[in-house]
This record gives C-alpha cells, structure tokens and sequence, in this order.
C-alpha cells in the first residue's frame, strides 16, 4: 500500500506576496487533496477604515495590495462616487483607464517573469523583468512612485497627462510591441517549458463556473468572463474589449497553467492596444470634479448612501461596497472583495492528481498574493516520523523534473 | 569606521539575504525582487537571496508584523545564525504606518526582534534596499569583530 503523507505548506512562503498555508495529502508523489487555510496577515482594513475619512481612505485602500493598488483604489472611489453621486470627468476616466492597463501590463509581466523563475527557467525570468522596468518606467514619470502611485482621488485624478507622458507612453507601447514578442517565443516554443505547463493544475470549464474562479483563471478555462466586456465602466465603454480566452487563438481550451500563461501574454498585448485607444482619444477637460480639498470633504460630510463598484483588475474583478453617513466625516463601512479570495477556493481542485513537484508552480499559477514559503514538515502518519522539507528543497524538486525533462528531450 | 562606499567596494564577504514577509501590502516584496533583477542587479555586489534563514546573515523584514506571523517571524530570527543583520524595508514595519490602531498587529517589527537598519519609504526604491543592505555589512563586522574579541578572551 503506498504511504499517505500529509504536506503542509506556509504560512511563510520565500516564493512571492502573502503568507498562506495549504496541506497537501500525498500519495507517493500525487497529490491526492488539499485544504487551504488563508488569513494569515489580516491586517483590519475594513476596521481602520472606520475612524478616517474617505480621502484617507484612499492611501489605505492603495496598500491592500502592492500589486493591484490602483484597481483597488479605482474601485474604493467609484463605490464612494457612486454613494456620494460625484461625477467624473471624461478625461479623468481615460487617465484611470491608462494607469490601470500600465498596472496590468507590469503585474502580467511579473507574474509571466516568476512563473518562469518557479520552474527553473531563470534566463526567461530576467528576461521578464527587463522587460518589466520599461512600464515602471512611464509610471514613475507620471505618478513619481514606482508601486504604489497616488494618482487618483475623489470625483478624478490628481495627475495630468502631459505632452512628455504622452511621448513616453507612446514609445513603451512601441518598444513592447518590438520587444515582448520574443520573450513569449522563448517560453512558448520551449519544449521543456510547454512540458511543465501543460496539463498541470487543470480547472475545467464547469468547475471554474462552479468554484466561481475569477480573472486569467478562468479565462483559462475557456469561459468569456471579463468585466471590461460584460459591464464595461468608465472609459472602457469607448474601447470595445473581448474577452482573452484560448480557444479564440488554439482552437481548444485546455484550463491548464499553459494556457493561463498564454491568457496574461495576450492580455498584455491587449492592454497595449487599450493605452494606444486611450492615447488616441484623450478628451480635454478638467481632471477633477472639485479641485478644493476641503469643499470635497464638506460635501462628503453630506452625503449618505450605500455605493458599489466592480472593476476588472489583473487577477480579476474585485469589489468594493461602500456605505456613508449623512453627518459623519469617516466611512460607516466598507467591504472588499479581492479577486484572489475567489481564485484561492480552487486551489484544492488544481493540486488534485498533479505531482509535489508541480505544488509551487499551482500555487502560483492564480498570480496569488502570496508571500513566502519557507519550510514544509513532512509528517509520516504511520510510524509518527517527521522530515523537515525546506522550499529550497522543493524548488529543487521542482527544477529537478525540467532537467530529467531535458535529459529525456536529448535522448 | 570605514565609509559605507569603501565597504561596498572591499565587501568582507558575499552577504547572503532572505526575506519574511510579517504581513505587507506586498508593495515592498515586489521592490525586493526588483533588486534582483537585471536592472539594479545585487549579485554584482555579491548578495544574494536565499531560500532559507539558516544560510542568511542578513534578514529582510516587511509588513508591519500581524499577531499570526509574530512566532513565526521570531522562529526565522533564531534560526539564522550569528552574526546576523535585520534590515526593515518599508514605513509600515518601522512604525505601522497606514496600519496604525489596527486590531491584529503585535508590530512594529522592533517590538518582536530587534532591527539593526530602518529602509524608509512606502515602498522604499530599489536602490535604498541595496543601501540598507550595505549598511548591515557595517553592522555584521562589528558584531564579527566582537565574537572574535570574546573568543580570544576564553582562550
């Protein structure tokens, strides 16, 4: 009979972003079943947000996540905009627009960079990141910050598209354009590569409907499903956005981590054609609905209602619910739903049948927030034996199977 | 004292650096993969980022620790060996900073282990990690030089 082992993995994670811990129940080198437990850095945002008001929230939802920072503050003001009925500028929208393709550009990118880096391709991984620093580039020049910008605030933004930003934005589009294609022929044309990415961590067309996955992940899946199509919001409504989904480009959708690589590749060049849109049609106009901090406080004060807002951010749609108090400066409540929270649940469905080896590779297949894996403590039921499993080890484990792949490649 | 860019020049030895993350945004663990990167690139000057804190001198702190990672960071701390540097990356692991009157946070990281440098910035640029990291190897090789002292002493 073989031996059960059950495998916990986190909560600290050296992979990437935030601790979380997940059992595996192995069989031999299958992984059999899973459970995941996250929660691990709850910080209360929801609850701090309770005692400020809704412009300082603003800095407070830009640090829910460092990745997806201004999805998240784009869909916190929409939510208070549309409790408060503050309307915004048309070029105010095209600006939002602009900052949240730059930000899906650099989050796809890191993700495609670590995704390479998680099974041994290092060459691709810097690859990505060189590639990478271009759009960190055009953000610094508009914001000053490299992650967490500051650009939007209530009823519009507080930076303008100047003629210089707009020259920069027009040659990183084009420097993409030229550049990124060959990066996606190194991991695409890869024997090797497409041999660790295909058919692992594979979520069905039914069940990312069932396990309600959000994002690349279930666009992965082979199922149109992107806010930017189906209820398209602010300046989005001008640039007719179709769901990026595999079949459309290999005929088949497989839901594998293969094809959940392709789908962030052809959203990058998605997203790229969005910015040439938004450069294009860039409106004149005001970029702020009031430019008085303080007459946008005071009418803030006034305003009570309960606002929502879903927008697609780079791992999916992400939910903000808002509710103000007629009377009361700070925010009654606020709720967050982020798309990770959504993707995470079908974790457990994608490790099912795969190998150990594939673990850190599934885990970051979702583009997670997760921060660090560290250590894993095999423990043998039977006979009560404990083995401490460090993440270099399995990171080895992980690059040990590419290079028995490349071994049985040459023969 | 040696100036700090005399040090990096003569670096005394390869610093090896791993990270825990106590509970950030993740805004300062992207900036640290940044640094790794081909663009700012620290193994040029012989650092590296390593998988476990067994193999670290140096261990880089970001998040402004939540109760669940208070043991868990501590952990980490003893199991790196002496000499040992920690360097807080970002505000919000200096003093919580946004997160401040938070319900679930046992933070700053100087309440749980103590830190030797402070990286400022929300999150602080690539660049200032690599001089926080440099700043430790001053840190290192004084607390070398005092282990040697000690060593002398006994025999």
């Amino acid at each position: 009979m073989e031996k059960k082992y059950k495998v916990p993995i986190g909560p600290v994670h050296v992979g990437l972003k935030e601790p979380i811990t997940a059992w595996l129940d192995l069989e031999g080198e299958k992984i059999v079943g899973a459970t995941v437990r996250p929660g691990a850095i709850h910080r209360g945002i929801e609850f701090m947000a309770r005692d400020r008001n809704p412009i300082q929230v603003i800095y407070l939802s830009e640090r829910i996540c460092g990745i997806c920072s201004f999805a998240h503050v784009v869909c916190f003001l929409r939510a208070v905009e549309d409790a408060a009925s503050i309307p915004v500028p048309p070029r105010a929208q095209y600006i939002r627009a602009l900052v949240l393709e730059l930000e899906r550009l650099h989050s796809h990118m890191l993700w495609a960079g670590v995704a390479c880096y998680t099974i041994g391709f290092d060459s691709a991984f810097h690859l990505g990141m060189v590639l990478r620093e271009r759009v960190m580039d055009v953000l610094e020049v508009l914001s000053g910050n490299r992650v967490n910008y500051g650009v939007a605030t209530v009823g519009g933004v507080r930076w303008d598209v100047t003629a210089e930003l707009s020259k920069t934005v027009k040659d990183m589009v084009k420097y993409y354009k030229r550049e990124f294609s060959p990066f996606y022929d190194v991991v695409t044309a890869d024997p090797i590569a497409k041999a660790r990415l295909r058919d692992v961590g594979v979520l069905t067309y039914e069940e990312a409907i069932a396990h309600s996955a959000v994002g690349p992940t279930v666009r992965a899946s082979g199922v149109r499903a992107d806010l930017r199509e189906s209820s398209p919001y602010e300046a989005y409504v001008d640039f007719g956005v179709k769901a990026v989904v595999p079949q459309d480009y290999y005929g088949k959708a497989y839901g594998d981590v293969f094809d959940r690589f392709l789908v962030r590749v052809h959203e990058v060049y998605q997203s790229l054609d969005i910015i040439e849109k938004v450069m294009e049609g860039l409106p004149e106009g005001d970029i702020m609905w009031e430019k008085n901090l303080n007459k946008v406080l005071a009418y803030l004060k006034k305003a009570e209602g309960t606002g929502m807002s879903s927008i697609e951010a780079p791992r999916g749609d992400d939910t903000h619910v808002v509710h103000l108090d007629g009377g009361d400066e700070n925010v009654t409540w606020w709720k967050v739903r982020a798309p990770t929270y959504s993707n995470a649940v079908s974790w457990p469905l994608m490790f099912k049948d795969n190998e150990l080896a594939d673990a850190p590779l599934i885990i970051n297949s979702i583009d997670p927030c997760i921060s660090c894996m560290e250590r894993m403590l095999v423990t043998d039921a039977s006979s009560g034996d404990q083995k401490v499993v460090t993440r270099t080890e399995l990171l080895e484990k992980c690059r040990e199977k590419t290079r028995r792949l490349m071994q049985n490649d040459r023969n | 004292m040696m100036k700090l860019e005399k040090y990096l020049e003569i670096l005394p030895k390869s610093l090896w650096v791993t990270t825990c993350n106590s509970g950030s945004c993740n805004g300062c663990d992207i900036e640290i993969v940044a640094t790794i990167s081909p663009r700012y690139d620290i193994e040029r000057l012989g650092m590296k980022l390593v998988g476990t804190p067994r193999h670290a001198d140096v261990l880089i702190v970001t998040g402004p620790v939540t109760k669940y990672m208070t043991n868990r960071l501590r952990r980490i701390y003893n199991q790196m060996p002496d000499p040992k540097a920690v360097v807080a990356v970002g505000n919000c692991g200096a003093s919580g900073d946004v997160f401040y009157k938070s319900y679930n946070l046992d933070g700053p990281i100087d309440r749980i282990i103590p830190v030797d440098v402070y990286v400022h910035g929300c999150p602080p640029r690539p660049e200032a990690i690599i001089e926080g990291v440099a700043k430790a190897v001053l840190k290192l090789e004084r607390l070398r030089e005092d282990l040697k002292k000690a060593g002398e002493q006994q025999s």
